[in-house]
């Protein structure tokens, strides 16, 4: 069997295991059959279906979503380092996001998606604006360049984030939590205006793995072996801030998952983007639903935002791979 | 095919090529050489639609470059680029496979008979099957380069360009991977552009070259006509000298450096010779440029010793290379650095005599044994008996001699021989004319390289005429005691 079929099994397997444990283990225990069993007890059942089910799924969106963008921008800058958070992306989203409720834009045929979409054009724009500047300040795009461009983006947009919630007084404060994110009493709604986002910026990405696996040896070899550089590169960017861009409107900025879950994911089962792509996707449904388990369990009845434990994970395997890629020698 | 016509492009705001015209046919190989920053990579990045072309076309096929989709392109022509770097760890399969990219289309595009073929043969051309299942980024630079050699081998274009392909690579993996593509371009009829840091890899390999400078074309035309002493230098500015390849009928270059050596006189003078019962040895402090018909190291070379041996009448001939050098290694000879001559006559009865001149001096060694004198216009009449006999010359000069002096010092030296031979009254026992020569004789001119440059060394040169009378008074002498020592005089 290969490497890539150990890892969709394992993979899957984990994701099963995440999803029992995130709708049964809370304040109160409830068996997973309640899912199933229609004659479960109606309380155990609302919990489930009501509460704990949407949670999940909102997390495993999210996760996926933050995870496969994070693999895609990684495989398109060439650099181990970049996702959503660090470059940056999610900040601009939150811009984006936040900018709607400020202003409470409301765009009638878009409907409940205004705000996901605005979050994604915030992505897309903060994206743009990362790329040309790291371009403009050093040709070779060196990794270091990139993720520092990333934190000048972010800590601007953060301001500009802050100086709408000064100026907002009240009714904001609670952006301010969700800020810092979080996937709780979100509900299905929250699912219905993430899931068409996320299905077309997955499948975005996963119509260019092998070109991503092309540009991993840089855009100009790309293109000699006929890779249509500019165009996929549109489209992977587009991709990328679809799913950033829709994981902050509904759950806020969540750091680090785009980091860790495609690292983990090419240590353990390689690196071809063909597998990458899928396996972050899985994985990072799984991290996301267990981070969000642990952050309303472990110091209940108060909730942790899930950023923190992301954090709490990401910031040393960002500073693990930082280590290793200088001792290399590498970019 | 590859046509480019009057390319102009380079970067955004700088145009690096300028007015580029050249056209490569099917199963022909150019090399593009220059100056580092002369715009060869440039002009490679502009062919291959990397860069922007500011003016002018590039046909493929008679079909314009930018006719072509990315794909198309990509069956059309592999590029092999100068730098290579990945951000992630892959296999050499994994890496190699990628050159199918064009080749594959529709949404799974699954992996044919064909792919599979094509990168297994790739692997085996470049030799690296072995490394199949390697990570790329364990392998050493010369071994990555073989692997992107065959990433671009399996994209199995008509029309390869390559920069600087045996970059990293051994001298054993130059060739290897020089002679794998040369075949290719010879039996699969493919179109190959290589650019070379290596003058002398591009002259042997290519069929015909184009030198850049600063952008432009300077010249383009098969390697003898590119590779010119004048033209070469005024491109690289460098001091350089061309002479052919041993075997191919190409022209290579040498570097000629211009270091300041420590000016010590390497000055020569009959001191240098030492005579014993056995051997006739010169020894100098520097190596002495030589051109010599000996044994050992015959030919052009640089050697600082001369060795002139005595063997008896029943020396066996046939092992005489082997023995000899066998025999001067057990004398503590070095084998890079001796010059060496056999002889039958007694090594005491060698003459050895300096002639001075305005130019510096020339010293004149001889050793005769004329039993198997030769009338070299009759030798055709008899057959050649194997006898003992043999007239060595040395001619060691101080003084600096072009490349004709030498062979000119040769004419010289053999027409005052032939000349005392004629006074002695030497005959040819088989056909009763005057002599020319043993049918065994040798020679050796060596000079110091230093002081007055000699560019002729023919009788109407003063090193001429020493030569003339100093061979011909050594000879005449040697000839002279040669004879009382048989008691025929």
């Amino acid at each position: 069997m290969s490497k890539a079929m150990i890892g969709y099994i394992l993979s899957i397997a984990a994701l099963l295991v995440a999803i029992w444990l995130g709708v049964s283990v809370g304040s109160v225990k409830v068996p997973i059959s309640t899912l199933w069993d229609t004659g479960a007890d109606a309380i155990a059942s609302n919990i489930v279906w009501k509460i704990r089910m949407p949670r999940v799924v909102l997390a495993g969106l999210v996760g996926a979503s933050l995870a496969i963008a994070g693999a895609a921008f990684q495989g398109l800058l060439k650099n181990p380092l970049a996702d959503p958070y660090t470059l940056g992306v999610s900040s601009g989203a939150s811009v984006g996001a936040v900018t709607t409720l400020f202003f409470g834009i409301s765009v009638p045929f878009l409907g409940i998606f205004t705000l996901p979409v605005f979050s994604m054009i915030g992505a897309l724009v903060t994206m743009f604006l990362v790329i040309s500047f790291a371009k403009l300040v050093d040709r070779a795009m060196k990794m270091e360049t990139i993720i520092l461009t990333g934190i000048i983006f972010s800590s601007f947009l953060g301001s500009v984030i802050s100086l709408m919630i000064a100026l907002t007084g009240e009714e904001l404060r609670q952006i301010i939590s969700w800020l810092l994110g979080s996937v709780s009493m979100r509900g299905w709604s929250f699912v219905q205006m993430a899931i068409p986002f996320v299905l077309i910026g997955t499948l975005l990405l996963w119509l260019n793995r092998r070109e991503l696996n092309a540009m991993l040896f840089g855009e100009e070899r790309a293109q000699h072996l006929g890779v249509n550089v500019k165009k996929r590169k549109m489209m992977i960017l587009i991709g990328g801030s679809m799913l950033t861009g829709t994981a902050v409107a509904v759950s806020g900025t969540i750091g680090f998952v785009g980091l860790v879950v495609p690292h983990m994911t090419r240590l353990l089962f390689g690196s071809d983007n063909r597998h990458v792509l899928p396996l972050s996707f899985i994985n990072g449904a799984a991290l996301l639903i267990i981070c969000d388990l642990v952050s309303r369990t472990i110091i209940a009845p108060t909730e942790l935002p899930i950023g923190v434990i992301t954090a709490f994970i990401g910031a040393p395997v960002f500073a693990f791979i930082f280590f290793r890629q200088r001792k290399k020698g590498g970019i | 095919m590859l046509k480019v016509e009057k390319l102009s492009g380079g970067y955004d705001r700088q145009l690096i090529v300028k007015n580029v015209t050249f056209q490569v046919e099917k199963g022909e190989m150019l090399g593009i050489l220059g100056p580092n920053g002369s715009g060869k990579s440039t002009l490679l990045k502009v062919i291959s639609g990397i860069l922007h072309k500011e003016s002018g076309d590039v046909l493929i096929d008679g079909k314009l470059l930018t006719t072509y989709s990315s794909k198309e392109l990509a069956k059309k022509m592999a590029v092999l680029p100068q730098l290579h770097s990945h951000a992630f760890s892959h296999t050499v399969r994994d890496t190699i496979a990628l050159g199918r990219y064009p080749h594959q289309s529709g949404l799974f595009s699954s992996w044919s008979d064909e792919d599979e073929a094509a990168v297994v043969g790739a692997m085996k051309q470049m030799g690296i099957e072995k490394y199949e299942h390697h990570m790329l980024d364990l392998l050493s630079g010369g071994e990555q380069q073989r692997v992107f050699v065959a990433q671009a081998l399996a994209q199995q274009a008509p029309i390869l360009l390559l920069d600087e392909p045996t970059n990293h690579l051994d001298i054993a993996h130059q060739k290897q991977l020089l002679d794998t593509i040369k075949t290719q371009a010879n039996e699969n009829a493919m179109t190959i552009i290589s650019i070379f840091h290596d003058i002398n890899l591009a002259s042997l390999y290519c069929d015909r070259l184009l030198l850049m400078d600063q952008g432009e074309v300077k010249v383009i035309g098969e390697p003898h006509e590119v590779v010119m002493k004048e033209k070469i230098e005024t491109v690289y500015k460098a001091r350089i000298s061309t002479n052919p390849h041993p075997e191919r009928p190409k022209p290579q270059i040498t570097i000629l450096p211009d270091i300041k050596e420590r000016c010590e006189e390497k000055l020569i003078t009959i001191e240098n010779f030492q005579v014993t019962d056995e051997l006739v040895v010169f020894q100098a402090e520097h190596q002495l440029k030589t051109w010599s018909s000996a044994v050992i190291n015959a030919g052009t070379g640089w050697y600082r010793t001369f060795v002139n041996r005595r063997v008896d009448a029943f020396y066996n001939i046939d092992n005489a290379q082997t023995e000899m050098q066998q025999f001067l290694t057990n004398r503590g000879y070095s084998e890079t650095e001796t010059v060496g001559m056999m002889t039958a006559v007694y090594t005491k009865d060698a003459v050895i005599k300096q002639y001075d001149g305005d130019f510096g001096s020339v010293i004149i060694m001889v050793t005769a044994g004329v039993g198997n004198a030769v009338d070299v216009a009759k030798a055709y009449e008899v057959e050649a008996l194997p006898a003992i006999g043999t007239i060595n010359t040395w001619i060691i000069i101080n003084g600096e001699l072009a490349e004709e002096a030498f062979i000119q010092a040769v004419i010289t030296a053999t027409e005052a021989k032939t000349k005392a031979l004629a006074y002695e009254q030497v005959k040819d026992p088989r056909t009763g004319t005057i002599a020319t020569g043993t049918s065994t004789d040798s020679v050796l001119v060596a000079a110091t390289q230093q002081g007055a440059y000699i560019p002729y060394a023919g009788p109407i040169t003063e090193v001429g005429k020493k030569i003339g009378l100093g061979v011909y008074e050594c000879t005449v002498e040697a000839i002279q005691t040669y004879k009382k020592a048989k008691g025929w005089e």
